[in-house]
């Protein structure tokens, strides 16, 4: 699976709070949650992105709060890929377990500034920026891991693995 | 191969001999949490296994604490919806309003948390059990529904890092002011994917409320859990509230810890977190003068008897600041119902402060104590990021229940040394 798309670059320690705040939470509708997903962070980025584009950030991505609705926000929203330096362990389970594509690579994340546009290249683990011709390497996922997403989330893993 | 108190429960629960640090295993839960915010998205997952059961009913904990008693429509809608699943799958352990608290003090008091036990909620702040013992932490709905439906969750088995505890806290100063000290000195991501283990001889000096407060706070380091070893305080709070025989793990002599913290508790100062990080600490000698709008006290952090009793012993008899909105939530219906019979709800409303049913209301900008732009509060609770408590140019300073009370007192964030017992 490939995607490409522009970039919208964070700082660290982007939390749960400002991914989606909690006064929305009287809701799981994703839709909804999408349509007020970064806003208290960046006003523009509902307005601005478009599907496909990706998230830069440095650390922690994700710290905070355990609510799904945060990768949902941004799933829905049209973001094909989470890359960072790191990410908060909840964020990261939720994002795998609900099939949101992230990637850990410090070394991509210090070379991609807003705006640029960048390609991933799953099966390759293979992160290309368009706009300066770079290329990085990401870790690629534990098989267990790989295998969930192979099933499209947590649910259908667990459904066959140990419901059957 | 030496294994941490951490390890050695999942590796019980995995129904192995031994674990790793970085190993991925499936584990049997003894435990699954859910609330009004992230149940219902579990339960719509829950529906795409298409069966009927969950793997146990009595394994299974339901909690309407966050938006309640119902703020708005919608939250009123989701509790329906919880409510009704916990009806259709006879969930023994749902708690409807009346007998609903916040959820990590409530489960604990009820007697669903043991020594020992695995336990999963879709809350990032369930690490708190790690004070009796069990290991807990945090997920998402997805695992939730997962547990619901199979008992059993993915784990990637932490490492941990030793804070190895000597002395005694100073008068006023308490478990959070510990905790914030921690995070202050190792980073919001400080802990990141790790355990937290505390050991020492200076363990016994910290009640169980200390305890809980300190584990709660252990996902603001990034933490996976949070957990103290089990000694005669842990075992007298379960022998009160449990009837299930604890098991105890102790951690292997020769357990790998990435690091070591010696903390010497009597060197801890009160200390707050400043917006907008909960590592973003000061001690109370050096915040300046910070003028306040607003104090909440209480929370799953910091609103159990205790907390109570020390805000009550620093209002007695006065009045808070009269441009200061002080609000007070017992986190659970015992809680309040002790609080009444000792008095302390009645020197809270003299004082001139609100007291509220149990919910996690303003902690996280739900409803019950809502900043507009630009003002700043005072909170007992657990984070401080931007919009946490409202408006996204509103302050959260987070600090214990004495620097809270003191701070309804002054106007500012104050000391409670500095205030004078009536």
């Amino acid at each position: 699976m490939r995607v490409k798309g522009k970039v919208f670059r964070y700082a660290s320690n982007v939390d749960t709070d400002v991914i989606i705040p909690a006064r929305y939470l009287n809701t799981s509708d994703p839709q909804e949650l999408a349509s007020h997903c970064m806003e208290d962070l960046d006003a523009t980025f509902v307005a601005s992105v478009t599907q496909g584009d990706l998230i830069v950030a440095d650390e922690n991505f994700g710290c905070g709060s355990s609510r799904e609705h945060a990768p949902l926000a941004i799933k829905t929203v049209g973001i094909s890929c989470v890359i960072a330096s790191s990410f908060a362990r909840i964020f990261y389970r939720n994002a795998i377990n609900i099939g949101l594509p992230i990637l850990e690579s410090a070394e991509a994340v210090k070379g991609i500034k807003h705006g640029d546009v960048v390609t991933v290249d799953f099966s390759k683990g293979a992160i290309i920026n368009e706009t300066t011709g770079e290329s990085y390497t990401s870790e690629p996922f534990p098989p267990f891991i790989q295998e969930m997403m192979e099933r499209d989330g947590l649910i259908n893993y667990l459904k066959e693995e140990v419901l059957q | 191969m030496s294994m941490t108190m951490s390890q050695k429960i999942l590796a019980a629960h995995a129904n192995v001999d031994e674990v790793r640090a970085g190993q991925l295993i499936m584990a049997n839960l003894d435990l699954v949490l859910g609330n009004d915010i992230t149940a219902p998205v579990a339960i719509n997952e829950f529906a795409k296994f298409g069966i009927d059961e969950v793997f146990d009913n009595s394994k299974i904990a339901l909690v309407p604490d966050h938006f309640t008693p119902n703020k708005d429509i919608k939250a009123a809608q989701q509790c329906k919806q919880m409510r009704q699943f916990a009806h259709a799958k006879g969930i023994e352990h749902y708690f409807e309003i009346g007998a609903m608290g916040i959820e990590h003090a409530l489960l604990p008091e009820q007697g669903l948390v043991n020594a020992g036990d695995l336990i999963i909620g879709a809350d990032s702040h369930t690490c708190t059990y790690g004070a009796l013992g069990a290991f807990s932490t945090g997920v998402g709905s997805s695992d939730m529904a997962g547990g619901m439906a199979t008992g059993k969750a993915w784990f990637k088995v932490p490492g941990a890092l030793q804070f190895n505890l000597t002395g005694r806290l100073g008068p006023w100063v308490s478990g959070k002011d510990l905790i914030l000290h921690i995070i202050g000195m190792i980073g919001v991501d400080g802990a990141l994917y790790k355990s937290m283990e505390f050991t020492g001889e200076g363990v016994a000096s910290l009640n169980i409320d200390d305890r809980f407060t300190i584990c709660n706070m252990a996902i603001e380091a990034g933490a996976k859990n949070g957990i103290f070893e089990v000694d005669a305080v842990a075992l007298e709070y379960l022998q009160a509230h449990n009837t299930k025989e604890p098991k105890i793990y102790s951690r292997d002599k020769g357990a790998h810890y990435e690091a070591r913290y010696e903390i010497d508790l009597s060197t801890i100062r009160p200390t707050v977190a400043f917006p907008h990080l909960p590592s973003n600490t000061r001690v109370i000698d050096e915040v300046g003068n910070i003028e306040i709008d607003q104090v909440v006290i209480g929370s799953c952090t910091n609103g159990r008897i205790s907390d109570l009793r020390i805000a009550a012993k620093i209002l007695q008899g006065k009045r808070v600041n009269p441009r200061v909105r002080t609000i007070i939530f017992p986190a659970t219906q015992k809680i309040y119902l002790q609080a009444l019979d000792e008095g302390l709800l009645k020197i809270f409303v003299e004082a001139g402060a609100v007291v509220s049913t149990p919910t996690c209301g303003p902690c996280l900008g739900g409803h019950m104590g809502i900043l507009a732009e630009g003002e700043r509060a005072v909170a007992t609770t657990n984070r401080n990021f931007v919009g946490r408590m409202g408006h996204p140019a509103s302050e959260v300073y987070l600090a214990s229940p004495a620097v809270a009370a003191a701070s309804a007192l002054s106007g500012f964030i104050a000391n409670p040394e500095t205030i004078k017992e009536s």
